[in-house]
């Protein structure tokens, strides 16, 4: 019973949406994996998600506890394990709103900074859940400047114990989620004093509450921090600790220590003690922010070849706004984003990968390449996400308001990777300093990483493109991106040397330039993903119908952030303003041809309709029937509202009038 | 004593201003007297016990709801008590009850009884008007459809007269035909104002409105044939009850079409109306409203983002010194300063829009409608252009709170949702930019046949006059000298005109290669949207240069200019592109225009905080921990969270249903 509208869509895909599906899912053995966790996961009524957009705080969060719990049970019965191939499609398949989220990074934290003893004696419990954890560093007056924390931790030789405090109300912990309700122990990041000296913040795991009744443990105080923007499932808490005494062997150590005499020794980096938060930087950006903007997309597209709205040609029918080209200019470059993000997140996974087997075994040197792949291309592929999905939000008009069309709750959250796992503009320049680093170093003819190869190679030029179809060429528009990138940090670069020559001082002088610096480390990710995503498509050789439309979409892709962004691609003649208008109208005329298979492209993310919870979005376009029962099912509708007996009704029988 | 309470980083800030926030106070205010009676009025409500409420953040959907209908039928009786008639006085009042939000009450207030007062008959007033007004009929305006909101001609709804009965038979033939969205239609309203195709001796006459009463008085139950409820939760809008309304075979009396124009007699002989043109100025009067709600909702997140950021301290700018507060680093200026600028530039521009429809509306009642055309076009784009930017604005500066700005206590999440539906309503944005662009099409093709034009588009004339040199208009060279408003203005006018005549000419070229005239607009839309974009944003820097050399107490005029230069050279930088293409400015001038955006922020850095004083805002209207005028805020979040429904107890139930079991289990 598809709605006509989005059943003639699919029948003219120019492309087969099983293989690409497949292909995403990297084989279709895990498509049918996947497909057989979601099966499970959606078939029990424990996660449904039916009533959720009607639900108070309380309710989500019992819900999330409830699911979190039953997933346990789930996954015994199926024989899922932690390490086994179905794992990572669980949480996708659970669609969020699951607690103990924080739960999996405590464990992480433990692994990574624990020593062997550590970890033997904390994950089974976790693992059991036995006590349920969580991760304290950000406090309610610092996040982004972890030196700056201000809880400490004051080591007791003759206890041999660590001394906990919240000196004042800006030290309190905040945020933490799991905490505020659910967690008996947290990690909490403090200042390490031994002998009155400050040894700088490190990781203990204290208990905060009773395993027998879970009240709060003696000089411990813990609660929920308040409604949010969305996360309304989640316990985000604060914590404040009088005088928590935790033993000395509770302070993770793998990498330092501080012995029973008092005597500090460290074996690593410092920075190692923030590796947790670069891991997650990366892990989180397939399921909190890839996978988002896919179903906006698929909402919002499947949305547009239903509604239709005026006419495009007097006598006919009303048009799908889809077949508006200002509609398509808001959501295919989004489609073509997802695709794009996709992509580049294979590539960081693979790159991380090979960076954590050399810190298993010490050796560092890989880290501050992906220190800096992992701030930069976090801060930019949440801030373009997140801002396709609210581009996919107000395309749909008046009824994407609608909580039912499941793109505010998208939006509201995938806003929060903006903040997360380090403050945006903080880690753009992060990266910033990296690339002005290997730029100085590659001008000298040192060795610098591949990926920053290209910085050694900065000279002017102009971009050969004779005709808006020379756009079409991968080459052309990588090297016009590379060139771009390459431009505004060398630029950057020598208006730091200047400033610094003319007597500023330094810390001074990077201030002076961080809004370019910001713009720098964008243009890098921008650059690297554009190339990337060519790169695949040029690895796609054997699958034609799909490598078709993957260039399509890697041309738009490309074009598009040309198109938007001009000045930074006209600034020093690279491109003419001639070619300017080639680079338009190659973009304009990518529209129509990819709108062809707009929908097939986003049935090929194959989400359920359970997963994407949207009157607005579901596979057989009913979507006027689904939102108008929905809307009946609203407990607004269900509930007699107090307010007309006490309010409406005095009101309309005649108060005024007496005036 | 609240004084020696305040924050001492605010207490510097305040300090070490140039001007005196009082006077930029008046100017957005309209004059001294008119900020003494908003603060007059807005005392009347702050003290008033009976406005008092808990923190609505905590309150669920049906309770916030509750809330608003009590506060609104208060403020309606308050309102009279204190003989409050100034339209302007009646908006004051009501958006410091309800802090700046909707409320149910709106669509009867704001639609409902005006409809009433230009489309009723005489005798339709007597029979509604006065019951209207005292609230014992609670109406609604029901226009937008489940399947329709832009394209009005589409609607579905049908009303068909019976000349038998002298009645008008509602029906919503479809799913896509149920009335959906209309505010206080879900749960307020007995009645509701109906547009539906009317079908009279068996044709279609177009949309009309009708008087359907939809609730029985006395019980408030749906009448037989009415089905009648909420729309389920939004974005925002909790305390609104948007509603949907289904109709079947429903009898209303031939009286209750509202019929001052068109007319059904009662053999069924329809009377047309004489003029159309008359209800563009009800559109321009409502987007006006909504350019000016961009401004005060921009200026209201500026307020909280860098209050916030004079008092946040993190990490370090010098080695070895206590950490900066976070206003100090060029990012977060660079973030905050340019959306601070704007927020001024459409206060301007609002105050300018709505004088020039005072000003032109005693014209319009004379039935000289010669303006309107041009001043419809303007509003729409206009309303669609401090739309966007607003709403994209709101979140940075949410965002440039961090973490703490995403909790509701910062207030700038409520402010964000309740503001980004006018992106849709009354003109969905796109829509709204390509109307100004047919204007200025239109515009554009006058000139060519020779005629001049006035008004805003007046820059179009010289196009012609270029034409006369065989060069493209892109080549002329206009000295742009970056410290000067009225410069800069001529370099907005040469960038619109570029855009306007590259779309007109992209349009031709498509009508050359095709046959339909829709096919081809629609192939140049995203060229006609950029340069409605870039006309729009010409006339914000005109009206903003133009305000500013009106101010005569020299501090605030040196403040304001620099406010003026920033937005100007921000938008620059912002769209370098469109400069460089067309060749009015150079690579170098680029260059000079990002490094003078840098100083500026340098240079408004002092004021940053007496500039958003002046919006004067009252903490209570505010409503955030963030922005509070005293800066204390750490310990008020604290004793925020504390309140938190999630800490009724200390120990939340699920621990007892879920946890224990599950630790006893494994």
């Amino acid at each position: 019973n598809v709605n006509p509208d989005l059943a003639s869509e699919r029948q003219t895909a120019s492309f087969s949406v099983e293989k690409l599906t497949a292909w995403l899912d990297g084989g279709a053995e895990h498509t049918r994996l996947r497909r057989a966790v979601v099966e499970a996961i959606e078939g029990d009524p424990v996660f449904s998600r039916e009533n959720q957009y009607f639900q108070s705080q309380n309710e989500r969060y019992e819900a999330a506890v409830r699911k979190a719990v039953h997933i346990q049970k789930k996954m015994h019965e199926m024989g899922w394990t932690d390490n086994g191939p179905e794992y990572k499609y669980i949480y996708r398949a659970l669609a969020g709103d699951v607690a103990f989220l924080l739960h999996r990074i405590f464990m992480r934290s433990i692994s990574m900074l624990g020593s062997d003893k550590q970890i033997d004696k904390w994950i089974p419990l976790a693992s059991q859940y036995q006590i349920i954890g969580s991760y304290a560093q950000t406090e309610l007056g610092h996040g982004t400047y972890l030196q700056g924390l201000e809880t400490t931790a004051v080591f007791d030789i003759t206890a041999q114990e660590f001394i906990l405090n919240t000196p004042k109300i800006s030290a309190m912990k905040w945020w933490p989620g799991d905490m505020g309700r659910s967690a008996t122990h947290t990690v909490v990041f403090a200042q390490l004093y031994v002998h009155g000296k400050c040894y700088g913040v490190h990781p203990f795991i204290v208990q905060i509450r009773s395993l027998q009744d879970h009240s709060l443990c003696p000089g411990i105080t813990a609660g929920d921090i308040g409604p949010k923007m969305s996360f309304e499932h989640a316990d985000n808490g604060f914590l404040m600790l009088q005088n928590v005494r935790v033993p000395r062997e509770n302070m993770l150590n793998k990498f330092c220590e501080v012995q029973p005499d008092g005597n500090y020794v460290r074996w690593g980096s410092q920075k190692i003690n923030y590796f947790t938060m670069t891991t997650v930087r990366i892990s989180l950006l397939a399921d909190e922010v890839v996978v988002p903007v896919m179903k906006a997309c698929t909402i919002a597209i499947r949305y547009s070849a239903v509604r239709r709205q005026s006419k495009l040609k007097p006598g006919e029918q009303e048009a799908k706004i889809l077949d508006y080209q200002t509609q398509q200019e808001k959501l295919l470059p989004q489609l073509a984003a997802a695709y794009a993000f996709h992509f580049i997140n294979d590539y960081l996974q693979e790159l991380f990968n090979k960076a954590y087997r050399e810190i298993q075994r010490k050796n560092f040197d890989m880290l501050p390449e992906l220190h800096a792949f992992s701030s930069g291309f976090k801060a930019m592929i949440t801030q373009y996400c997140t801002s396709s999905v609210e581009i996919c939000l107000r395309a749909c008009g008046g009824h994407g308001y609608s909580l039912l069309s499941g793109l505010p709750s998208l939006y509201t959250k995938i806003v929060a990777s903006c903040i997360y796992e380090g403050e945006n503009t903080i880690l753009l320049l992060q990266t910033a300093r990296f690339l002005i680093k290997c730029f100085m170093a590659a001008s000298t003819g040192q060795p610098v990483p591949p990926s920053v190869a290209y910085l050694a190679a900065v000279k002017p030029g102009k971009c050969p493109a004779k005709n808006k179809l020379h756009f079409l060429n991968p080459d052309i528009y990588t090297k016009a991106y590379q060139h771009m990138a390459a431009r505004l940090v060398s630029s950057t670069a020598a208006k730091l040397q200047n400033l610094m020559q003319s007597g500023v001082k330094k810390h001074e002088a990077w201030n002076q330039c961080t809004v370019q610096l910001a713009q720098a480390a964008k243009a890098h990710c921008h650059y690297i993903t554009v190339k990337n995503f060519a790169e695949t498509v040029e690895k796609l050789k054997t699958q034609a119908g799909i490598q078709k439309i993957m260039k399509h979409l890697c041309d738009l892709f490309a074009l598009h952030g040309i198109f938007s962004n001009g000045g930074a691609f006209l600034h020093d003649g690279y491109i003419s303003g001639a070619q300017m208008d080639m680079v338009t109208a190659s973009y304009l005329d990518l529209l129509p041809v990819i709108r062809k298979d707009a929908v097939p492209l986003v049935d090929a993310f194959d989400f359920t309709d359970k997963s994407l919870n949207s009157a607005l979005g579901s596979y057989d376009g009913q979507v006027y029937q689904r939102l108008y029962e929905w809307a009946q099912r609203s407990p607004t509708n269900k509930q007699m509202s107090p307010a007309y007996e006490r309010y409406l009704k005095p009101l309309l029988h005649n108060n005024l009038s007496k005036l | 004593a609240a004084m020696a309470a305040m924050n001492a980083d605010l207490r510097k800030e305040r300090a070490s201003a140039t001007f005196q926030p009082e006077l930029l106070t008046h100017i957005l205010d309209g004059g001294a007297e008119r900020t003494r009676r908003r603060k007059e009025i807005e005392a009347l409500v702050i003290n008033d016990p009976d406005f008092q409420h808990q923190d609505l953040n905590f309150l669920s959907r049906s309770q916030r709801y509750e809330q608003a209908i009590r506060k609104s039928s208060l403020m309606v009786m308050k309102l009279r008590e204190y003989g409050i008639a100034d339209p302007e006085e009646i908006f004051w009042f009501k958006s410091f009850v309800h802090r700046g939000r909707p409320e149910p009450l709106d669509l009867h207030l704001g639609m409902f009884l005006p409809t009433l007062l230009t489309q009723a008959t005489p005798e339709q007033q007597d029979r509604f008007f006065m019951p209207a007004w005292n609230l014992e009929i609670i109406g609604t305006y029901a226009q937008t459809e489940m399947g329709h909101g832009t394209h009005l001609r589409g609607l579905e709804t049908t009303a068909t007269y019976d000349p038998a009965t002298q009645e008008f038979i509602l029906n919503s033939p479809t799913v896509t035909s149920i009335k959906w969205w209309p505010g206080g239609l879900g749960k307020t309203s007995n009645h509701a104002i109906v547009l539906a195709q009317l079908y009279t001796q068996g044709q279609c006459k177009g949309l009309h409105a009708f008087i359907v009463p939809i609730r029985q008085l006395g019980t408030h139950q749906p009448l037989p044939g009415i089905t009648v409820g909420d729309i389920g939760p939004k974005f925002g809008y909790d305390e609104m009850d948007n509603g949907y309304l289904k109709m079947d075979n429903f009898r209303i009396p031939r009286e209750n079409m509202l019929m001052k124009y068109a007319q059904v007699e009662p053999d069924g002989t329809y009377v047309k109306p004489v003029s159309d043109k008359l209800t563009y100025g009800t559109m321009v009067f409502i987007r006006s409203l909504i350019v000016g709600d961009s401004a005060r909702s921009l200026s209201r997140a500026c307020t909280i983002a860098i209050r916030y950021s004079a008092v946040r301290h993190q990490s370090e700018l010098k080695p070895g010194e206590p950490e900066p507060q976070i206003l100090d680093y060029q990012t977060q200026q660079y973030k905050l300063f340019p959306l601070l600028a704007t927020a001024y530039a459409f206060h301007f521009v609002g105050a300018y829009i709505k004088s020039t429809y005072h000003r032109i509306s005693g014209d319009i009642s004379e039935g000289d409608l010669s303006e309107l055309p041009e001043l419809h076009a303007l509003t729409a784009g206009l309303k669609a252009f401090t739309s966007w930017t607003a709403n994209a604005g709101i979140e940075e500066c949410r965002m440039a709170c961090g973490g703490h700005g995403y909790s509701r206590c910062s207030g700038i999440p409520d402010i964000y949702v309740t503001f980004t539906p006018s992106c849709t309503y009354e003109g969905e944005n796109t829509v709204m930019m390509l109307q100004t662009a047919r204007f200025l099409v239109k515009s554009y093709t006058q000139v060519n046949s020779g005629q001049q034009v006035t008004g805003m588009v007046s820059y179009l004339n010289d196009l012609s006059r270029q034409r006369i040199q065989p060069q493209h208009v892109a080549a002329r060279t206009v000295t742009v000298r970056i410290n000067d408003p009225l410069s800069l203005v001529e370099a907005y006018k040469a960038r619109a005109a570029r855009l306007v005549e590259a779309a007109a000419k992209n349009l031709q070229a498509e009508l050359n290669h095709r046959k339909s005239k829709e096919d081809a607009w629609n192939r140049t839309s995203v060229d006609l949207v950029r340069a409605s974009e870039a006309h729009c944003h010409y006339v914000v820097v005109k009206l903003f240069t133009a305000k500013v050399s009106e101010v005569s107490n020299a501090a605030v005029c040196a403040v304001l200019t620099e406010l003026c230069l920033l937005y100007a050279l921000y938008g620059i930088s912002k769209n370098t592109g469109d400069f460089l293409q067309a060749g009015i400015l150079t690579d170098a001038q680029i260059t000079q225009v990002n490094q003078r955006v840098k100083e500026l922020l340098a240079v408004i850095r002092p004021n940053a905080v007496a500039l958003v004083d002046s919006f004067d805002f009252h903490d209570v209207h505010l409503g955030s921990v963030l922005g509070r005028y005293d800066g204390n805020i750490y310990e008020n979040l604290f004793e925020w969270a504390k309140k938190s429904p999630l800490n009724k107890t200390e120990v939340h139930e699920s621990f007892h249903k879920h946890l224990k079991p599950l630790q006893s289990k494994l």
